[in-house]
């Protein structure tokens, strides 16, 4: 009795599982739509930077489980499929030059914007401390476009590229050691919203 | 002696203070004035405690005699003598604690609600009157009556026009939240312009005073904005691609020079003030920025690194022919210009430092550095062309300094907020 009774409990139970589940899948399908991009905010409110276009180019590549993730406290991740790539190109003191080892960096992302030419990014560019402050929005803006010169060079096009600098507004690392601002020597690749 | 045209007019003034877009609130931050150094010849002058003041919750007296340290030309005496504009002095007296000039004067709350603030000025080395004046002024104006006292004794014994009476613009920041601020010239009475959470810089006032342009990073990219001081009206004024920064406002006040990227690269651009009709003045491949117009609205000194370092230049208000200016050191930016148009300060770097300099542009003399600190931006002249004040690092905080021009008299605004940056001088007519 116990063997039939738990065999055919189990194989019910089994397929009230199924049944269970799938129901559960069907349900999330229905209620998160995979297909249009996570609705975002838009930046320029200035309500803090949303995560922007975290559905849009990935939503296809990432199955029906992720989570897009609205990051608020800073500009925008790429979305699951591109977040693997680094997005921050580093520049030694007084330099807006593209060292050779960002070059896959640069690479990776100029293929991006090759595949879909309706994804847009923008490029901030940052300067280390020392300095001027109207100065170093313009050394930012220099390793900004260097990156954008690049980029478009490896097959983006400029109209889904802008150039943007911070210049020492926007520092990652605190201190006023060589530590910190190499951190703060950089370009960040952006993806835009909209 | 009341003038009543101008007491009318002060009175006008004086309602119009009262700004549009908010409840009047006294600062927050409470400045400080510290005033170190020694001058050369300071007249010796005592402002006596106007009879009633601390009723009135101003110390008029010690206002006008803050700003006429601070100006380097005077030093205070004290003088603990019960006094007031009716009063006869007794000019002996006064000879004898070295006094060359005497203030007096009383501030008696009238039935509306507002004070009568009157003085007299003596020359006491003369033993003659020099004069005086009254006005009836709502309680927020008091501070504005002791600061224009100080005009009237300082343009009276030196025969310059005080700049007491003017405002300062400049950038707080604490945490991520930043707000332009409008303060006295002597760092009192902040009002909040503009309060965001992202970056403002480069604040730059209009030729009239009504308006204060900036840069905001709002759109999460640097962009131009101009603002009416008195309504917080304000209007985008460029938001090229790139970055739009460093404005400049042309003696008329009609156009605005500024700093944009949108043909690639930092360059120069002549804008009407709404934005419109935009003139590329600069043709260099290198970094041109932080333009600032001369007086007579002909030239435009700027920044440019086409040298190899930053260094300043100047050339003819619509572009063309380009001098360099700067010749010390291999990195000098932030210049300002006194309005005599005899004078330069600006910012280099020596080393680790970065230091103000005055220069004189007729050619006279070296270069002169005017502080012992080593972390200086963003100087700015007084309308009289007599003060400098500037940003600077002390104590681990960002403060705001004024110097004379030989850097003799220094005095800090103290800041009990947080970090202060970025400051403007106003032009007169408040």
């Amino acid at each position: 009795m116990d063997g039939l009774g738990v065999g055919f409990a189990s194989r019910n139970m089994r397929a009230l599982w199924a049944l269970g589940a799938a129901a559960l899948i069907a349900g999330c399908a229905s209620s998160v739509k995979l297909d249009e991009p996570a609705p975002v905010e838009n930046r320029s409110t200035g309500a803090g930077g949303a995560g922007g276009q975290a559905g849009g180019a990935s939503a296809g590549s990432t199955g029906q489980s992720s989570v897009a993730n609205v990051d608020l406290t800073k500009g925008a991740n790429a979305g699951a499929a591109a977040s693997t790539i680094p997005r921050t190109i580093y520049f030694d003191f007084d330099s807006y030059v593209v060292k050779d080892e960002y070059r896959p960096t640069v690479d990776a992302h100029a293929k991006m914007l090759s595949a879909d030419r309706k994804r847009r990014i923008t490029i901030e560019g940052h300067t280390d401390e020392r300095g001027g402050r109207e100065y170093n929005l313009a050394l930012g803006q220099k390793r900004a476009e260097a990156v954008l010169k690049s980029l478009t060079l490896l097959g983006a096009t400029p109209q889904q590229v802008e150039a943007v600098s911070y210049g020492k507004e926007r520092p990652v690392a605190t201190g006023s050691d060589e530590d910190a601002w190499a951190k703060n020597r950089r370009a960040e690749i952006i993806a835009a919203t909209k | 002696m009341t003038d009543p045209r101008s007491a009318a007019r002060r009175r006008v003034l004086a309602f119009s203070l009262v700004p549009a877009w908010g409840v009047w609130q006294p600062a927050a931050a409470q400045f400080r004035v510290e005033i170190s150094g020694v001058g050369a010849t300071q007249i010796p002058i005592a402002i006596t405690r106007f009879r009633e003041e601390d009723k009135s919750g101003v110390a008029l007296s010690q206002v006008v005699r803050a700003d006429l340290e601070r100006s380097g030309l005077f030093k205070g005496v004290d003088a603990n003598v019960a006094l007031d504009e009716n009063g006869a002095p007794q000019m002996a007296d006064w000879r004898a604690r070295s006094v060359d000039a005497l203030v007096a004067g009383s501030a008696a709350r009238l039935s509306d609600g507002r004070f009568d603030v009157r003085f007299k000025l003596w020359d006491v080395v003369k033993g003659v009157e020099l004069g005086g004046q009254a006005a009836a002024v709502p309680a927020a104006d008091l501070r504005l009556a002791a600061h224009r006292i100080a005009d009237y004794v300082y343009e009276k014994l030196t025969g310059e026009k005080g700049v007491f009476s003017t405002r300062i613009a400049y950038v707080s920041k604490a945490g991520n939240r930043y707000t332009l601020r409008i303060a006295d010239a002597d760092g009192e009475n902040a009002q909040v312009a503009l309060n965001s959470p992202e970056p403002i810089i480069s604040p730059a006032w209009a030729p009239d005073g009504r308006e204060v342009a900036y840069v905001s990073f709002e759109g999460q990219k640097a962009a131009v904005w101009v603002q009416d001081v008195f309504s917080g009206k304000r209007q985008l004024v460029a938001n090229f691609r790139g970055s739009n920064s460093a404005p400049a406002w042309a003696p008329d006040g009609k156009q605005l020079a500024a700093t944009l990227t949108r043909d690639g690269g930092s360059q120069l651009y002549l804008l009407n003030r709404d934005g419109e009709n935009v003139r590329r003045i600069t043709a260099s491949s290198a970094i041109d920025t932080e333009p600032v117009f001369s007086s007579d609205g002909k030239n435009i000194y700027f920044v440019s690194d086409r040298g190899g370092g930053p260094q300043v230049y100047r050339m003819p208000a619509s572009g063309g022919a380009v001098q360099r200016v700067t010749f010390d050191g291999n990195y000098n930016i932030s210049p300002s210009l006194s309005p005599d148009g005899r004078m330069l300060a600006y910012i280099t770097r020596q080393g680790n430092a970065f230091k103000l300099m005055v220069m004189d542009l007729s050619g006279g003399g070296a270069p002169q550095a005017l502080t012992d600190t080593s972390d200086d931006e963003s100087p700015s002249f007084a309308p009289n062309g007599r003060l400098i004040i500037y940003a600077t690092r002390a104590q681990d905080r960002d403060v705001l300094m004024t110097t004379t021009l030989d850097g003799k008299i220094k005095a800090r605004l103290v800041s009990s907020l947080a970090d202060v940056r970025e400051p403007a001088w106003g032009p007169y007519g408040r």
